[in-house]
C-alpha cells in the first residue's frame, strides 16, 4: 500500500471573498513507504500549501489525501513538519523542545528525556540538551527539529525548504546528514525545495511544479547510486534536464532570474 | 586611555592558553559590568549633586519663599519628625519608635501590588476565554474596548463611594487601570502569536487546550510583563491620587497632610520618598522582566 496518497486535489485560499486564490489545480500522486520524494517547483507555486494538506494543517478544497489508505483529517504525529524557519519553542531547552510531543501525551519527565537523549545523540546535539535555541547555531535548530519528529517515532517527514535558511556549506552537511538518517530508519521522507541541485542530490523521485497556479508538470525518477557526486555525468544530466523542464515554464510563469537562482546553490 | 585597553587585551592573550574559555569570558563580562555601573553611578551622583546644589544654592540666596519650597536639607531631616506630624493624622498605629514613614510605604507598596496581581491575572484569564470561546470575546470585548481609555484617576470617586476609604479603593483603582488595557493586549498578543508555533505544536499532536496552555500562554507573557511594567506607572499615580483624595494612610497621605498643615519640608520629603520608591519599582520589575524573559539572552532586552 502507498504511504500517501493525493488524488486530485486542489486548494483554493480565501475562497469566498473578492479574490480567491487558486493554489493547487488537480495534482494526484502518491508517495511509496521509504521513499524520499522531492517537490520542486518556483517559489510561490503552491508547494508549502502542497505540504501543509499532507500535514493535515489545511483541508483540500477538492479531492482527497489519504495515508495508509485512511483519509487525513487533522495533524498526526504519524506526519511530522519541519518548517524552514526552526520552530523550536524559543522557552524550552533543547531537551524539553525534543520531548514536547511525548510530553503532550504526558510521559513522565525522567522517560521522556531518556528518549530524547536517544536522538539528541543520533543528531550529534547531545551537549547542547540543556541548552536554549537561541544558543544554537541555524544547522543545530534543524537538527534539534528532525531529532524532536524522530523522538515522536514518525513515519513521515515532511519538510518544507528546511535548509533553505542555512548558508550553502552548512546546507550541504545537512543534506548528507538527512540522507543518513533516511537510510538509517527507513522513514518516508517529501522533501519541498527550490533548489535543482538539491533535489537531484537526495530524491528518488522529483515531483514538478507550475506556477500560477500550482499544476503537476511531471515526475522524474533520479535513478542514480547514493552517495551523488555532483560533478558526475549522471548529475549533470539531470540537472539539464530539470532546466528544460522548468524552462518551459519561464516564458509563462516565472523570470529566467528565478532560474538562475534555483541553480546559484550548486553544491562545490 | 586607548594604551591601556590594548594592553588589557594582551592580558587576556597571554591567559588564553591556561584558562578556560567561559571562565575567563565570564570574568571579563563581570569586570565589564563593574564598570558600566561605576560610570553610570557616577552620572547620577554628579546629575544628583547639581541639582541639590542650585537648589540649596537659590534657597540660601534667598530668591525663593523657603516656606513654600524649603532646601532639600531641611525636608531630609524631616524625617526625624514625622511621628509627631503623621501618626495622629494619616491613621497609623504608634508602632513604637520612628516608622510611620516605613508604614506609610508598606500600605501603598501593599495596594500597587494587590491590584498589579490581581489585575495581572484577571486580564490574562479574561483575554485567554475571549480568544478560547469565540462568542465570550464578542459579547465582552467591545464594553471592554471602550472602558479602557477612562483613566485610573477618573475612578477614584467611584471607589471610594463603593469601597470607602481604605485598602479596597486604592486596589480597586489599580486593578481597574491596568485590566480593559491589559485584557486588550492580551488579546492582541494571543491572536499575534506565530502561526508557526501553534502549527508546530498542532503537528507534535497538541490539542487545542494544549495548544492554549502549553504554546500561547508562554509565549505572550513576555509581552504582557512588558505592558504591564508600562502601566505600572499609571497604576501607581492612580494609588497616589486616591490617597491624596481620600484614602488614609500611604504615601499620598503624607503629601496631602502637608499641604494641609502647611508644611512644605513634609510634603517634599513625601514627593521625594515617591519619587525614589517608584524608581525603585521599575529596576525592579526590569529585573523581573529580565527572569520571565531568561530563554531571550540578555542582548534582546
Ligand atoms: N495561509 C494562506 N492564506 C492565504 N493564501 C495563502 C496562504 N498560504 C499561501 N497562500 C498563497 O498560496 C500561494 C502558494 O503559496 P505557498 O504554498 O506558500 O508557495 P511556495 O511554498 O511554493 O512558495 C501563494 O499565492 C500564496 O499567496
Ligand atoms: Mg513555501
Amino acid at each position: 500500500m502507498s504511504e500517501i496518497v493525493c488524488n486530485h486535489i486542489s486548494k483554493i485560499w480565501n475562497p469566498d471573498t473578492a479574490e480567491p486564490n487558486l493554489a493547487i489545480d488537480d495534482i494526484s500522486f502518491s508517495v511509496e513507504p521509504g521513499e524520499f520524494l522531492v517537490v520542486i517547483g518556483p517559489s510561490g507555486c503552491g508547494k508549502s500549501t502542497l505540504l501543509s494538506m499532507i500535514a493535515g494543517l489545511e483541508s483540500a478544497t477538492s479531492g482527497t489525501i489519504q495515508f495508509r489508505g485512511q483519509p487525513i483529517d487533522g495533524p498526526s504525529p504519524h506526519r511530522s513538519m519541519i518548517f524552514q524557519q526552526a520552530s523550536l519553542f524559543p522557552w524550552l531547552s533543547v531537551i524539553e523542545n525534543v520531548s514536547f510531543g511525548l510530553s503532550l501525551q504526558g510521559v513522565g519527565k525522567r522517560d521522556r528525556h531518556n528518549q530524547a537523549k536517544q536522538y539528541l545523540q543520533q543528531v550529534g546535539l547531545l551537549k547542547s540538551a540543556h541548552r536554549y535555541p537561541h544558543q544554537l547555531s541555524g544547522g543545530m535548530q534543524q537538527r534539534a527539529c528532525i531529532a524532536r519528529a524522530l523522538c515522536l517515532g514518525t513515519d513521515v517527514l515532511l519538510m518544507d525548504e528546511p535548509f533553505a535558511a542555512l548558508d550553502v556549506q552548512t546546507r550541504h552537511q545537512m543534506q548528507k546528514f538527512l540522507l543518513e538518517i533516511w537510510q538509517g530508519t527507513g522513514k518516508t521522507v517529501v522533501f519541498v525545495t527550490h533548489h535543482i541541485d538539491e533535489a537531484v542530490y537526495l530524491a528518488d523521485r522529483v515531483l514538478i511544479l507550475t506556477a500560477n497556479p500550482g499544476r503537476m508538470l511531471e515526475i522524474v525518477t533520479v535513478d542514480m547510486p547514493r552517495p551523488r557526486d555532483m560533478m558526475s555525468k549522471g548529475f549533470e544530466y539531470h540537472r539539464n534536464l530539470f532546466v528544460d523542464h522548468l524552462r518551459s515554464e519561464v516564458v509563462r510563469a516565472f523570470e529566467e532570474q528565478e532560474l538562475a537562482e534555483m541553480l546559484d546553490t550548486r553544491i562545490k | 586611555m586607548v594604551k591601556s585597553h590594548s594592553s588589557g587585551t594582551n592580558g587576556v592573550r597571554v591567559d588564553r592558553s591556561v584558562v578556560p574559555a567561559t571562565i575567563k569570558s565570564k570574568s571579563r563580562a563581570r569586570r565589564h559590568w563593574w564598570k558600566q555601573a561605576a560610570i553610570s553611578a557616577m552620572w547620577w551622583f554628579l546629575s544628583l549633586t547639581l541639582f541639590i546644589s542650585l537648589w540649596e544654592l537659590v534657597t540660601a540666596l534667598g530668591w525663593v519663599n523657603t516656606l513654600i519650597l524649603p532646601p532639600p536639607h531641611e525636608f531630609i531631616a524631616e524625617i526625624g519628625n514625622q511621628e509627631q506630624f503623621l501618626s495622629p493624622r494619616i491613621g497609623v498605629e504608634r508602632v513604637g519608635g520612628n516608622f510611620v514613614l516605613l508604614t506609610a510605604i508598606v500600605a501603598t507598596l501593599k495596594r500597587v501590588m494587590a491590584g498589579l496581581v490581581l489585575g495581572f491575572i484577571a486580564a490574562l484569564g479574561v483575554g485567554g476565554l475571549a480568544c478560547y470561546f469565540e462568542l465570550f470575546g464578542k459579547l465582552t470585548l467591545p464594553v471592554i474596548t471602550l472602558l479602557a481609555p477612562i483613566a485610573p484617576i477618573a475612578w477614584i470617586p467611584f471607589a471610594i463611594m463603593a469601597f470607602g476609604i481604605g485598602d479596597g479603593a486604592a486596589i480597586f483603582v489599580v486593578f481597574v487601570g491596568i485590566f480593559f488595557l491589559l485584557t486588550l493586549a492580551t488579546v492582541n498578543a494571543v491572536n499575534n502569536v506565530d502561526q508557526l508555533y501553534i502549527n508546530t505544536a498542532r503537528v507534535l499532536g497538541a490539542n487545542r487546550r494544549q495548544v492554549m496552555f502549553r504554546v500561547v500562554l508562554p509565549a505572550v507573557i513576555p509581552d504582557l510583563f512588558f505592558i504591564l511594567r508600562i502601566n505600572f506607572f499609571a497604576a501607581w499615580m492612580a494609588v497616589l491620587a486616591a490617597e491624596m483624595v481620600g484614602v488614609n494612610a500611604g504615601l499620598g497621605a503624607i503629601v496631602m497632610v502637608g499641604r494641609q498643615m502647611f508644611n512644605a519640608k513634609l510634603m517634599f520629603l513625601g514627593m521625594a520618598i515617591i519619587g525614589v520608591v517608584g524608581y525603585l519599582l521599575d529596576v525592579g520589575f526590569r529585573q523581573m522582566q529580565q527572569r520571565v524573559l531568561w530563554w531571550k539572552g540578555s542582548s534582546h532586552i
